[in-house]
């Protein structure tokens, strides 16, 4: 590899960093679509701090775009405390506004700036280590690196020295609120934070990359743990491997680098929505079958339980008196008796001995409203256990 | 009345959102040690009164005062249990966790829990009868279990008053028992403690002090002698009759 591809890896693994740890919190607190409106309405923030400073690298311009993501934040807040309309509106309202007034301020002196609103939509990681920092003729590195490393470190001193108080008042504000730590501040902390990592990644990745950074390595990470240091810790992973992999594929592909990260991204969060083990689309639609399954089976046993008659049990009028489609009463009945549940002679089906209790347990559990007994009987009963 | 200590004073107190009042020129004194239920119909201002005493919500007029002093100084005296709704139980986090932020108001900021207070929330996720549940995820809770985690955090702030948001909502008879219990037991060691509660029936036989509540206070006084079927009717609006068991 040579020196500005390990850069670009490194640049593009350092926003990944800086944009996972907010992004878990504002995905936890339904806010992912304020970071799209931070991640635009700061264009008009970068457009005059670009007069000011003509260096889109320099703090003062980021903390200026950064006060821009802040007010965004407050315009949203003061709309829709009007009462008038829904949060998301308010949002939609005021982005726009701000990212044309941005677009107006750059056409309007387009021989000064030299912004071009394409890069700072989708930003270029190619060109990232050319633009360097400097020191009295010494190369320190891309400028990039410095500002995101920067970032991603007082984000981290930030999370480990308020973890607690992040915690407590995205979870319950009220009893944060209650307990004196003031929910308010930690909301616009967060703001901030989030603007300043916004700022200082649209430059390298572009608006859009660093939206799809917050969001989606956090968004992934929700459907797979349980554990909000956890959440944190593979948003982070999820965030690092989808830039360096991203990377490569644009290597591979000669495609836009931000593009294949974003690609990157979307795709791995598709995969786990689809396979993660638990809160996964097939492992929910499976869960469910199973459960149809379970509640057939125990009915089809109360419905031996109450009837006496063998003509009530035979095979053949089963089907018909529970009225069943015909696949699932053999599933279940196979169920039943794998499980020792039932017996079958002459076509006949009985309830066994186990089967008598288990049905016993249930109807008692069903009477009382105990649902949630249900669950650890039938751990007891091994059922659904090869 | 005068030899006894207030514990929750309110006086002129007056709420709005939205420039709309919702809590209209509220004075209420809660002595201490009562076991008191605030009962009023939904939108009542029930949740707004618990929420402003708690300086969640800042009223427009008037004040509250915890034994004399505003709120902001008594903060460590005042445990909460919101009502159940208002959080989302998908969050990722355990019942120990939950219970252990009911300590975090006397750690203050900065300063990380540590095995005293996991000492604290185990103690209280015990007498609440939720300590075989202390590694489950909040969500794998019935609605029931929920209630009894918020009830082992207030437990776990250690305080002198108890401000309770519907409590019993959606639990069974048996977790119900099991609560109010535990709010006895919390009166018989000196504790004040309020309840939002909306079961009528129930009152009597749970608490010895009473606020009816419609955005107006109607009555507040001894359950033995306020708690009859005219302040039920001002307050419900309808003619209402309760068997009052004395
Ligand atoms: N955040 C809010 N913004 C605007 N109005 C609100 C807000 N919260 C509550 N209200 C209104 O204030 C009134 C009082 O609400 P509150 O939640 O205090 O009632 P409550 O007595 O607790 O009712 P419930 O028995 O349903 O819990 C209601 O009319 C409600 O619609
Ligand atoms: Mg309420």
């Amino acid at each position: 590899m040579s020196n500005p591809q390990i850069e670009i890896q490194l640049i593009a693994a350092l926003v990944a960093m800086a944009c996972a740890i907010p992004g878990v919190f504002l995905v936890l607190r339904k806010m992912a679509l304020i970071s799209d409106a931070i991640s635009h309405a700061i264009l008009p923030g970068i457009v005059i701090g670009f007069f000011i400073t003509q260096d889109l690298n320099s703090p003062l311009l980021i903390l200026l775009a950064a006060l821009t993501g802040v007010i965004t934040v407050v315009l949203v807040e003061f709309i829709q405390k009007t009462g008038l309309v829904k949060e998301d509106t308010a949002i939609g309202l005021v982005f726009p506004v701000l990212f044309s007034i941005g677009v107006i301020l750059i056409a309007k002196n387009a021989n000064d700036v030299h912004l071009d609103i394409d890069a700072v939509l989708l930003g270029e990681l190619a060109f990232a280590p050319f633009d360097r920092l400097m020191v009295r003729g010494t190369d320190w590195g891309p400028k990039s690196l410095w500002v995101m490393g920067s970032i991603l470190l007082i984000t981290i001193s930030l999370l480990l020295l308020f973890f607690k108080e992040l915690k407590v008042s995205t979870f319950d504000a009220g009893l944060s609120s209650a307990i004196g730590i003031s929910p308010v501040i930690m909301h616009y902390g967060l703001m901030s934070i989030s603007s300043i990592t916004v700022v200082g990644a649209f430059d390298a990745v572009g608006a859009i990359l660093v939206v799809a950074l917050m969001i989606a390595p956090a968004a992934t990470a929700y459907l797979l743990t349980e554990d909000l240091k956890k959440m944190i810790g593979l948003s982070l992973l999820f965030g690092v491997s989808s830039a360096i992999s991203g990377y490569w594929l644009a290597n591979i592909l000669d495609a836009s680098i931000s593009g294949s990260i974003a690609t990157t991204l979307g795709v791995l969060f598709l995969a786990v929505y689809l396979f993660a083990p638990k809160k996964g689309l097939i492992s929910v639609l499976y869960r469910q079958k199973q459960q149809k399954i379970e509640v057939s089976l125990i009915t089809f046993l109360l419905h031996l339980n109450r009837h006496e008659e063998e003509s009530e049990r035979h095979i053949n009028h089963l089907q018909e008196h529970i009225n069943w489609h015909e696949v699932r009463a053999r599933t279940v009945l196979n169920l039943a008796e794998k499980n020792n549940l039932v017996e079958i002679k002459n076509n006949v089906v009985s309830l066994t001995e186990k089967g008598l209790t288990f049905t016993e347990k249930s109807l008692e559990y069903i009477i009382n409203n105990k649902d949630e007994k249900i669950e650890p009987m039938k751990e007891d009963f091994f059922l659904f256990r090869g | 009345m005068d030899n006894q200590k207030l514990a929750v004073q309110i006086d002129d107190l007056t709420v709005a959102y939205n420039y709309k009042p919702v809590l209209w020129d509220i004075d209420l004194s809660v002595p201490e040690g009562v076991l008191m239920a605030i009962v009023g119909p939904n939108g009542a201002g029930k949740s707004t009164l618990i929420k402003t005493i708690l300086g969640i919500i800042k009223p427009i007029a008037g004040s509250v005062s915890i034994y004399g002093k505003p709120y902001s100084k008594q903060r460590k005296m005042v445990a909460y249990v919101p009502q159940k709704g208002s959080v989302d139980w998908d969050f990722p986090t355990t019942a120990l966790d939950v219970v252990m932020m009911g300590t975090y108001g006397s750690l203050g900021w900065i300063k990380r829990p540590g095995q005293k207070e996991k000492k604290i929330a185990l103690e209280s996720m015990e007498k609440v009868g939720m300590l075989a549940f202390k590694n489950r995820q909040i969500s794998q809770l019935s609605g029931g279990q929920q209630q009894r985690v918020f009830l082992a955090r207030a437990l776990a702030q250690d305080a002198a008053i108890y401000l309770m948001d519907e409590p019993f909502q959606g639990v069974d008879a048996t977790t119900e028992i099991a609560i109010i219990n535990i709010l006895k037991e919390l009166r018989k060691a000196g504790k004040t403690v309020v309840v939002v509660h909306h079961d009528l029936q129930t009152v009597p036989e749970y608490f010895d002090w009473v606020t009816f509540l419609n955005v107006k206070k109607i009555a507040t006084g001894p359950v033995k002698e306020i708690f009859n079927d005219d302040n039920l009717t001002k307050t419900y609006g309808i003619n209402y009759k309760v068997a009052v068991n004395k």
